[in-house]
C-alpha cells in the first residue's frame, strides 16, 4: 500500500533497503549459526549516515523523528532481527540522553552516536528486576567528585560491543520510584566489565551480556538529568523506543510473508503450485492482511509520536502488541507454508520463527504493554466522564 | 588531490537481449546502469579523497539520460558532475570516444589522477582508459588492483597480472583504469543521496567543449560495426589424454594447421 511517503523518506526507504538485499540478506544464514556480531553491516549503516536518523542536526544527526527510524528498521528487520536489534540497540541506548540529559552530555556523545563512531545500549534489566523494574539493586554512591557503582546489569543488547552504556541504578533507596537515577558508563570506566555471552533461541547475531560493576568510578557530571528521576527517564526513553521494536514485527512479518508467497508459487503438488489451493492462499491471504494492518498501525504510532511528545504511551505499547504478536502469528504460518522445507535451516523462515518470539518479550512483555493501555484507558475515560 | 572518474551507462547485463532481426543490442526496457568496473574507480576515486582531501568529479559521454547515473555517482561520494552529451557524439567507436572525452577533460583542465574502470561490460573493448591516457598524454596503468601510496607529485600502484602483480610507481597526473579486486563499492549514504538531488549537472556540448566535428561520433570513427551475431556453436569437441606433456604435444598439433 502507498503510505505518501516523502522524498526524503523514500530516500531512506531505498538506503536501506539496499544495504539488507545487499548485505544482510545474503548474510543472516551464516551470523545466525556462528553468532557473530554484524560488525562490517553495522559499519556500512553508518557510512549511510542511518545512525543519525533520529538526532537532532545540531548534533550531527539527520533531525528526523521516531517515523524515520521506523522506516529504516523495517527493512532492516524483514532481511534479519537480529542485525536490526544490533542497530536499534543504540538508538535506545541513546534516548535517556537525547531526553533527558544536560546539553554538556548531548554535545559529548550524540555527534559520536550519530555518526555511527561509537554504539551505545541501555541497562536496565536485573535478576530480579525485569517487568517490575523497582526491584533494582544496582547502586550508584556519590564520593566526592564521582560515583560509584556497584551491582550486575542482564540482558544487555549490545553489551561488550558499545561504548556507551546509559545505566540505571538506586541513588536513594528510602525514596522508592523517585530514588533511581541514570548514569552514562563508558566502556573504559574502571570497575566495569562484562560477562559471558548469552546464547538465544533467536536474534543470534545480536550481542546479549551481563554489565558488572564493581566499584566502577565515573565522574560526577555523568549523570543523566536530575538526581531521582531515572524511572521518568526510562519510561519516556522506552515509549519513545518501543515503535522501533513493533516495526521489527512488521519488516520480519513482510520477510515471511515474501518467503511464503514465492515458494508456494514454485512448490508443485498434485500437478499445480500449492499457491493455487485455496488452503493455502487463505493463509497468505491472512499473512498479508496482519502484516499491512501492523505497518498502517506502527506508521500512524510513529507519527503521533513525533508529534505529540506529551502523550505517546498508548500509541506506543498499542503498536508494540499488535504488531510483535502479529510477527510471530506470521512467522508461524510461513512455516507451515513451507511445511517440511519450513523446517529445515535450508530456508530462512525457521530462523524467522525463531527470531519473532523476542519481539513478544524484549522492552516490556507484552502483558505489560496490556497494563499499560489499560491504566491509560482508565485514565482517559475518568478524564471524560 | 583532484580526481576525474569516467563513468559509462551500460544495459544491465542479467536483462541483455539481441534484436533477432537487426542481430544489435535491444536496449529498449533494459534498465541501464552505471558499468560495473567504474563504479569500483569511483570508490577508489572517494576513498583516495577521504585521505588525502580534495575533489572527485564524475564524467560520462552519454545521452541525457546518464545524468540518472551520474546522481547516483553524486549519492555515493562525488562532489561534482559533468555529462559531455550532444547527438554530434552519436554512433562513437573508442577513437572517437577518446577523442570527445580528452577535449572535455582539457576543458575541466585541473587534475591529479584520472581513474577509469578496466572495460565496461557492452563493448568491452578496454581501450578508452589507454587511449584517454594517450591523447593527454600522461602516464597509464591498466588494471591496478591497489593504490599504495600518494605523494603531490607520484603515486604507486599494483597492477593485477596473470602470475601475480607488478609494483608500478608514475609521476602526476596520471590515469589508471582498475579491476574489481580493488575495493568493495559502497552503498550511497542518504546525506549523499540528498545532495544528488540537489546538485546541478554540468552539461557540455560540442561547442562546449571546442571539438573538431569531423572527429566525433560515427563520422569521427575508424571502427564500424558491420554485423553482431552470435556465434553458432559447432559442438566439435575433442579430448586429449595421457600425461600433462603428451596432451600438450598433442593441443600443439592440432594448433599448429591454424597458426
Amino acid at each position: 500500500m502507498d503510505y505518501f511517503l516523502s522524498e526524503e523518506q523514500q530516500m531512506i526507504v531505498d538506503v536501506a533497503r539496499q544495504i539488507t538485499d545487499e548485505m544482510i540478506v545474503p548474510q543472516r544464514a551464516e551470523l545466525d549459526e556462528t553468532e557473530d556480531y554484524p560488525r562490517d553491516i553495522l559499519n556500512a549503516i553508518a557510512k549511510a549516515d542511518l545512525y543519525g536518523l533520529y538526532i537532532p542536526e545540531e548534533y550531527g544527526g539527520l533531525g528526523g523523528g521516531c517515523f524515520d527510524i521506523v522506516l529504516a528498521l523495517e527493512q532492516f528487520a524483514r532481511g534479519c532481527t537480529g542485525v536490526a536489534t544490533a542497530f536499534a540497540a543504540s538508538a535506545l541506548g541513546a534516548y535517556p540522553i537525547l531526553i533527558s540529559g544536560s546539553e554538556e552530555l548531548k554535545q559529548k556523545y550524540m555527534p559520536l552516536i550519530a555518526s555511527g563512531e561509537k554504539l551505545a545500549a541501555f541497562a536496565l534489566t536485573e535478576a530480579n528486576a525485569g517487568s517490575d523494574a523497582s526491584g533494582i539493586q544496582t547502586t550508584a554512591v556519590l564520593d566526592g567528585d564521582e560515583w560509584i557503582l556497584n551491582g550486575t546489569k542482564q540482558w544487555i543488547t549490545n553489551a561488550g560491543e558499545a561504548q556507551i552504556y546509559t545505566v540505571i541504578a538506586i541513588t536513594d533507596k528510602s525514596k522508592g520510584p523517585r530514588g533511581a537515577t541514570m548514569f552514562v558508563v563508558e566502556d573504559t570506566d574502571p570497575g566495569f566489565s562484562y560477562g559471558v555471552k548469552e546464547k538465544k533461541l533467536g536474534i543470534r547475531c545480536s550481542s546479549t551480556r551481563e554489565l558488572i560493576f564493581k566499584d566502577c568510578r565515573i565522574p560526577k557530571d555523568r549523570v543523566i538529568g536530575r538526581i531521582g528521576m531515572g524511572f521518568i527517564t526510562v519510561m519516556k526513553t522506552l515509549d519513545q523506543s518501543r515503535p522501533g521494536i513493533a516495526i521489527l514485527g512488521v519488516g520480519l512479518g513482510q520477510g515471511a510473508l515474501d518467503e511464503a508467497v514465492t515458494y508456494a508459487k514454485q512448490r508443485v503438488q498434485f500437478g499445480k503450485p500449492i499457491i493455487s489451493f485455496q488452503a493455502v492462499q487463505h493463509i497468505l491471504a491472512d499473512m498479508a492482511i496482519q502484516v499491512e494492518a501492523g505497518r498502517a498501525l506502527v506508521y500512524s504510532a510513529a507519527k503521533h509520536i513525533d508529534a505529540h511528545k506529551n502523550d505517546m504511551s498508548k500509541a506506543s505499547s498499542m503498536c508494540k502488541v499488535f504488531a510483535t504478536d502479529m510477527a510471530m502469528k506470521v512467522t508461524v504460518d510461513a512455516v507451515q507454508v513451507l511445511a517440511g522445507y519450513g523446517y529445515m535451516r535450508d530456508y530462512p523462515v525457521e530462523k524467522m520463527m525463531r527470531d519473532a518470539k523476542i519481539l513478544q518479550i524484549y522492552e516490556g512483555t507484552n502483558q505489560i504493554q496490556r497494563n499499560v493501555i489499560g491504566q491509560e484507558l482508565n485514565k482517559e475515560y475518568m478524564r471524560s466522564s | 588531490m583532484k580526481i576525474i572518474v569516467c563513468v559509462k551507462q551500460v544495459p544491465d547485463a542479467k536483462d541483455v537481449r539481441l534484436d533477432p532481426k537487426t542481430n544489435t543490442l535491444s536496449r529498449e526496457g533494459v534498465q541501464a546502469i552505471m558499468n560495473p568496473y567504474d563504479r569500483h574507480a569511483l570508490e577508489e576515486a572517494v576513498r583516495l579523497k577521504e585521505q588525502h582531501g580534495g575533489t572527485v568529479t564524475v564524467l560520462s559521454m552519454g545521452p541525457p539520460q546518464a545524468e540518472e547515473m551520474l546522481r547516483e555517482a553524486v549519492s555515493c561520494g562525488a562532489d561534482e558532475a559533468v555529462l559531455v552529451s550532444d547527438r554530434a557524439f552519436a554512433g562513437a567507436d573508442t577513437w572517437a570516444t577518446t577523442y570527445t572525452l580528452s577535449q572535455a577533460i582539457k576543458k575541466i583542465d585541473d587534475f591529479d589522477l584520472i581513474l577509469c574502470g578496466k572495460q565496461a561490460i557492452d563493448g568491452d573493448t578496454a581501450q578508452v582508459g589507454p587511449g584517454l591516457a594517450e591523447r593527454l598524454d600522461i602516464p597509464f596503468v591498466a588494471y591496478v588492483r591497489k593504490i599504495n601510496e600518494c605523494t603531490a607529485n607520484t603515486i604507486q600502484a599494483e597492477r593485477l597480472m596473470d602470475d601475480g602483480y607488478d609494483l608500478v610507481e608514475v609521476p602526476l597526473p596520471a590515469l589508471f583504469t582498475v579491476v574489481k579486486e580493488i575495493n568493495e563499492p559502497r552503498i550511497p549514504s542518504l546525506k549523499g543521496k540528498m545532495k544528488a538531488k540537489k546538485i546541478d549537472i554540468t552539461k557540455l556540448t560540442a561547442v562546449d567543449i571546442e571539438a573538431d566535428l569531423e572527429q566525433l561520433g560515427l563520422k569521427g570513427s575508424t571502427t564500424q560495426v558491420v554485423k553482431v551475431f552470435s556465434p553458432e556453436l559447432k559442438g566439435a569437441r575433442a579430448m586429449l589424454g595421457g600425461t600433462a606433456s603428451e596432451q600438450v604435444d598433442q593441443l600443439y598439433e592440432k594448433l599448429s594447421p591454424l597458426l
